[in-house]
């Protein structure tokens, strides 16, 4: 009997070895399970009531999305259709709490997948982590898209693709769904930061990188997000608010409210770097009126 | 259950329609172009929901609805591709082939019946059995708006005719036609003047899924036969009946799914998404028409500048330019027109 126990007892070091060199990248390296809260701190006009029209600066956007941005009206969003319209996965990180929960099989304790739930209009997402390919081109696309991940030492890496059209910031600027997205979670005891980086190829002219910083909350709690649609304005219903090209007047005012110079404004991916700065004071750039 | 003595059957039919794989209608009216090479086509299949597959290959998308009835097309893409295509549904059912709904009278929709329809068989019996014998059941029935078989016959247009075994067995005039099939009720729903002028979208209501036809597609601009009766107006009918028959789970998303004539599954935001790009592009041409521009000022204005790079193209059978034409031509005001249409 003690010899069993023995061999036994002998063989466990070895079998553990061996379940983790054979499970690999499907044990969590670095639990990034409970609710965290968002610090609304960072990039402040992309939260609550929002950026201001006009304001592109510092997007990597080309010519074509500009002009989506130009002619976008915000009445859009008055919609019956549109009222509920969630954020897309790529955007949602800018909002709100987020709670993150990870799925393991029972039997083997290996992580099927890190599933995320947003405060803000309740969506939520299942990050994959057991290695399943991508669906086919032809298959459905959603605002959560579909979303694999990888451990690359403490840090999760996860790839979303057949994303529907989003947008890069919620003043008109779309974003395609042939955009993939890499996303970066990385864990600093109680702090989070999200990173995520879109690649467009039909509205981005480079890739679109964005940080969030999240803190853990011992005590969180998430609470629900109801959305019903209303009529709020009565028009008829094939009718969609825009502004015909070269008529939208309300660009204007980001520039003159702010002293920012139009072509700063208007964005693209020069805006994004700092050299960007003294280039505009070189050229004798004037906020736009 | 598989039924299992239809498998001899089976081997023969596919020899069989790999014979007709030759067998293309020589004059095939508009749609697009067909591949070049049709032995690198593969059929993928797709379940959407309910009883309800999409077939994905060259042509127009075609949806599959299996139970114990049998099975049920909408669409049938090209003729070169009806092996591969029963092969496809065979993976999915056993049951025959009884009925083909064709959304539009195009090739690339259409000029498949021939084949898929010999290997299927019409529910038949009572008088009809007993006056025509076996040929009352002889082929699955084609169904379509009756302006289908005007354009696919040579008798409205000036497109050549199809062959006849290609043509609808079964049309309708009105405004749609039901069908209860596979323990769900089938709406078959005429637009007019929309892609062209015998555009049906079918809704499995059991199902929840609307098969569109080129009424939506998610891979090029609106295509407006225009003249086969197509009108940019018609077609944003077509998309607000699509979303007036869609209920979402939450949002924009889930609950009744949608498969386009051409691309990917899709569900309400996709088509609001559309159908938002359809009516800008409408507006923009329409004030410029107002500003009295004509057709090759509007074209220089590019009017769909913002969304060439999701639907824009410079070559192929749907060009931007021909996507503007189409739009300037049928919003013109009737008299500058002529033809009529309001």
């Amino acid at each position: 009997m003690d010899q069993v126990r023995q061999t036994k007892i002998a063989r466990l070091p070895s079998l553990i070895l061996a379940a983790a060199l054979s499970s690999g990248a499907t044990f969590a390296q670095v639990n990034l399970g409970g609710v965290w809260q968002n610090q609304l701190d960072e990039d402040f006009p992309d939260r609550l009531a929002g950026p201001e029209l006009g304001d592109y600066a510092g997007l990597p956007i080309n010519a074509a999305d500009r002009s989506r941005g130009e002619t976008w009206d915000a009445s859009l969003l008055t919609l019956p259709e549109y009222q509920c319209r969630v954020h897309p996965a790529d955007y949602a990180s800018a909002f709100a709490d987020i709670r993150i929960w990870e799925e393991y099989d029972r039997d083997t304790q290996n992580l099927v997948a890190i599933h995320l739930h947003h405060f803000a209009w309740g969506t939520e997402r299942t990050i994959w982590m057991d290695g399943r390919p991508h669906p086919p081109e032809y298959a459905l696309h959603t605002a959560m898209g579909f979303s694999t991940g990888k451990w690359e030492g403490d840090i999760l890496t996860v790839t979303t693709d057949h994303l529907k059209e989003g947008w890069f910031r919620r003043n008109g600027l779309a974003r395609s769904d042939r955009a993939v997205v890499t996303e970066h979670f990385i864990r600093h005891e109680n702090g989070l930061t999200w990173v995520t980086v879109v690649n467009d190829p039909a509205y981005l002219v480079e890739p679109l990188y964005r940080s969030r910083d999240y803190v853990f909350s011992v005590a969180g709690q998430i609470a629900p997000y109801p959305c019903e649609s209303v009529e709020e304005i009565i028009r008829p219903k094939e009718a969609i608010p825009h502004h015909l090209p070269g008529t939208n007047t309300f660009l204007k005012e980001y520039q003159a409210k702010h002293g920012i110079p139009e072509e700063a404004a208007m964005g693209g991916p020069e805006t994004m770097y700092p050299e960007y700065r003294s280039k505009l004071a070189g050229a004798g750039a004037r906020p736009g009126k | 259950m598989r039924n299992l003595s239809s498998a001899p059957r089976l081997g023969l039919t596919l020899l069989a329609l790999a014979g007709l794989a030759g067998a293309q209608p020589a004059r095939a009216p508009q749609g697009r172009g067909a591949p070049e090479d049709f032995a690198n086509v593969e059929i993928h299949t797709l379940k959407t929901q309910g009883n309800v597959f999409m077939l994905v290959g060259a042509g127009g998308n075609i949806s599959v609805q299996v139970g114990k009835d049998g099975v049920l097309l909408v669409d049938a893409e090209y003729p070169q591709l009806s092996g591969k295509i029963l092969a496809a549904i065979r993976r999915i059912s056993d049951g025959p082939i009884r009925y083909i709904v064709n959304t539009h009278y195009h090739a690339d929709h259409t000029s498949g019946n021939q084949n898929l329809r010999k290997v299927g068989s019409t529910i038949a019996g009572g008088n009809v059995a007993g006056d025509l014998g076996a040929e009352a059941s002889e082929g699955a029935s084609v169904i379509a708006h009756n302006n289908v078989l005007g354009r696919m016959s040579g008798a409205l247009g000036k497109a050549a005719a199809m062959p006849q075994d290609a043509w609808p067995t079964d049309t309708y005039v009105g405004d749609e036609k039901k069908l209860w099939f596979n323990d769900e009720g089938v709406e078959i729903i005429h637009v007019p003047s929309a892609h062209t002028d015998g555009d049906s979208i079918v809704y499995f209501r059991k199902s929840d899924v609307i098969s569109t036809g080129d009424l939506f597609v998610t891979t090029s601009y609106p295509i407006i036969d225009v003249a086969a009766g197509g009108t940019i107006n018609g077609y944003l009918d077509g998309l607000q009946k699509i979303v007036d028959l869609i209920v979402p789970v939450y949002g924009q998303e889930g609950g009744t799914l949608v498969i386009p004539g051409h691309g990917r599954l899709c569900d309400l935001g996709d088509v609001l998404n559309y159908r938002e790009m359809a009516t800008i592009i409408r507006d923009r041409v329409q004030d410029m028409i107002k500003k009295g521009m004509t057709l090759e000022q509007v074209k220089a204005a590019k009017p769909t500048f913002d969304y060439d790079p999701l639907y824009g193209a410079t070559t192929g059978f749907w060009t931007t330019d021909r996507f503007v034409e189409a739009v300037y031509q049928t919003l013109l005001p009737n008299k500058e027109r002529g033809d009529g249409k309001k």
